[in-house]
């Protein structure tokens, strides 16, 4: 449980930040520091608690998400990690470097060469074609034009939009419009992206194919993504691990199988009981380990519950198998529903 | 009768007397510091008049078709300059035209800027918004007066007049087009780096330039509008004619006169909207799905 992690291992490390609202924070932040809620602070000074006292280590390659309702201050806390907002209190470090000590000079060098961002509502230059668009940060970092328009072709063929170059981007869908958004925030070639709620813009279908293009280019290049969504099963989905968000603070942080199977307190549960569990428990947790005889079904370790479901209407277990497609184990139809169950009210031994 | 509380007088003698004391001490120096916009002003009248009547047609009419890219506004055009021509009105309304260029261009190097600083800065919006609401209202004759006082009757005190009534909307309009740029766009050139000039010029500026030209447009008329008033204080072309046409009771030449006036006008007010909305269609704020 307490692995110990260096400071190089972290991409994004975050201390105590807070963010109030108002024309006088600091007054606002001693009440907090006294221990008022957020409506509580609200209610006497009119200031409106942004983040309250966020603490997170995000690893590097990882999709970390953080999820929460409006108004939970999620897209406040993205916009922390390049400085668009700044805290009234807390440290952000990235790759070992104070973000707040940074110079203006110093924190447009970050913005070009560290942090790319992906925006809800796409922010593409209406008066550029696609391929200006995308090209648009190395331009804004001075890379000569002909580079940047063949790294800003690649990318354009790589998120699936070769022969739109030169589209404006009203001509384009909302799909295709983040695509751009995607591009351009790639063809950077960042260490870390910084996602804002960037499907949630797109139809359910669109998006769930942008959820996987997404967790393919992730495996493929390992980048640091730091993602934000109000939608429970998209960050089930896609994440490494997950935060979740109400108020300003985190209630809970850890993998997706720990929040839908522990999940800390009333809020979080409401939310896992809306979920679909069997899409976000992996094999691999509810799995028994050991030598069973070798059945005629099997999945690998990392597949979902979902994945396995179908197997149960002809077998009562299917096995388990690692990497190397050995099988190490077995999951039974009353350990999925056993684990599928649990937190369902009224069942179980909840 | 309202009460007489405090004795004004002393005031008015005050103003007047200062604006005395400018005249007499300082009005080589205004002389000499309005110098260049009088030479821009001879420059483009010289220039318009010494073109043959049909390249500026062909001038025209060929903006015209660059603008629309289609037959109806260049025939528009040739038709009103024709006018202008048979009318033998060509010369006055290249006079008045060089009047109206020559103060939009001033307006245009005076007020964009200015504009780009009242979208920056709260503080500087709310003192120069009274100051335009005072050019705009303010009757053109009680500033007319100081002026020609100053620079003597001619055709600078008619060209700062012009300004000063035409230049108000262009300011109003840059600053509320680079204001209304889209904050998601602006959020988003902020997080990859930009300058606060690369903002400026590579995103605010072409997005808010519909706007602007709108700006430039409302420019253009209201410079029309002032020629008449500008003519009394020296300036020749169509407004002279007017004034003469008013003051000899001969309405006819009045009329054609004034016609001129609108023939530019409807000349200008065409050509101008006609690049906003082609501005408007590349920039891809209006549907163009052709």
């Amino acid at each position: 449980m307490n692995e110990i992690k260096t400071d190089t291992d972290l991409a994004i490390r975050m201390r105590g930040v807070t963010k109030i609202f108002g024309d006088d924070p600091q007054s606002a932040l001693e009440l907090l520091k006294q221990g008022k809620s957020k409506t509580e602070v609200q209610a006497e000074t009119g200031h409106v608690v942004g983040l309250d006292n966020v603490s997170l280590d995000i690893a590097r390659g990882q999709i970390f998400v953080v999820m929460g309702l409006s108004g939970s201050g999620k897209s406040t806390l993205i916009r922390h990690v390049n400085r668009l907002i700044e805290p009234t209190a807390g440290e952000i470090i990235v790759d070992g470097t104070d973000v707040l000590k940074m110079s203006l000079e110093e924190l447009r060098t970050y913005r070009r060469n560290t942090v790319a961002m992906v925006f809800q509502k796409f922010g593409l230059l209406p008066h550029r074609s696609v391929i200006d668009n995308v090209a648009y940060g190395l331009e804004v970092r001075g890379v000569p034009k002909a580079e940047r328009l063949e790294r800003a072709a690649k990318w354009i063929d790589t998120v699936g939009l070769s022969g739109y170059e030169q589209s404006r981007p009203r001509q384009l869908s909302g799909g295709q419009q983040q695509r751009v958004g995607l591009a351009r925030a790639l063809a950077l070639d960042t260490d870390i992206i910084l996602m804002d709620e960037a499907f949630s813009a797109l139809d359910p279908l669109i998006r769930s194919g942008m959820q996987d293009q997404l967790i393919e280019l992730q495996k493929s290049l390992g980048k640091t993504i730091l993602f934000i969504t109000h939608d429970f099963d998209e960050a089930l989905k896609i994440a490494d691990r997950i935060a979740v968000l109400k108020d300003g603070a985190v209630q809970q942080e850890g993998k997706p199988e720990d929040i839908v199977l522990k999940p800390a307190n009333e809020h979080i549960e409401e939310f896992v009981r809306e979920v679909n569990k069997a899409r976000a428990i992996h094999v691999r947790t509810i799995m028994e380990k050991g030598d069973f005889e070798a059945c005629e079904y099997t999945v690998p370790a990392t597949a979902r519950c979902e994945e396995v479901l179908p197997y149960f209407a002809e077998h009562q277990w299917v096995g388990v198998t690692n990497d190397q497609g050995k099988q190490i184990g077995r999951v039974t139809a009353k350990g999925v529903i056993g684990a599928l169950a649990r937190y369902t009210p009224g069942v179980g031994e909840g | 009768m309202f009460p007489e509380i405090i004795d004004t007088r002393p005031w008015r003698r005050a103003i007047d007397d200062s604006l005395n004391w400018v005249v007499r001490n300082w009005g080589d120096e205004f002389e000499a510091a309005a110098y260049p916009l009088l030479m821009l002003l001879n420059f483009i009248e010289d220039v318009l008049i010494a073109t043959p009547w049909w390249l500026i047609m062909a001038i025209l009419v060929g903006i015209a078709w660059l603008a629309t890219r289609r037959w109806q506004l260049p025939v528009i055009v040739l038709v009103s300059l024709l006018f202008l021509g048979v009318m033998e009105l060509w010369e006055d309304a290249m006079t008045t035209m060089a009047l109206m260029i020559a103060a939009t261009i001033t307006a245009i190097v005076f007020s964009i800027p200015l504009g780009v600083w009242m979208s920056r800065s709260e503080r500087v919006r709310q003192v120069v918004t009274p100051l335009l609401d005072l050019m705009q209202t303010m009757p053109s004759f009680v500033y007319l007066i100081p002026t020609v006082m100053i620079f003597g009757p001619g055709k600078i005190p008619a060209l700062i007049a012009t300004i000063v009534y035409a230049a108000p909307p262009l300011v109003r309009l840059t600053d509320l087009g680079l204001r209304s740029v889209d904050p998601a766009v602006m959020e988003a050139s902020r997080a990859f780096g930009t300058t606060p000039s690369q903002r400026l010029f590579g995103v605010q500026i072409p997005l808010s330039l519909p706007t602007i030209l709108a700006g430039v447009n409302q420019t253009t008329m209201m410079a029309l509008a002032m020629v008449v008033i500008a003519s009394m204080i020296g300036a020749g072309g169509l407004g002279y004619q007017v004034l003469q046409g008013i003051g000899r009771l001969e309405v006819s030449r009045g009329l054609f006169a004034g016609l001129g006036i609108v023939v530019l006008a409807i000349v200008f007010d065409r050509i101008t909207q006609s690049f906003g909305k082609q501005l408007q269609a590349k920039i891809g704020l209006a549907e163009t799905r052709s």
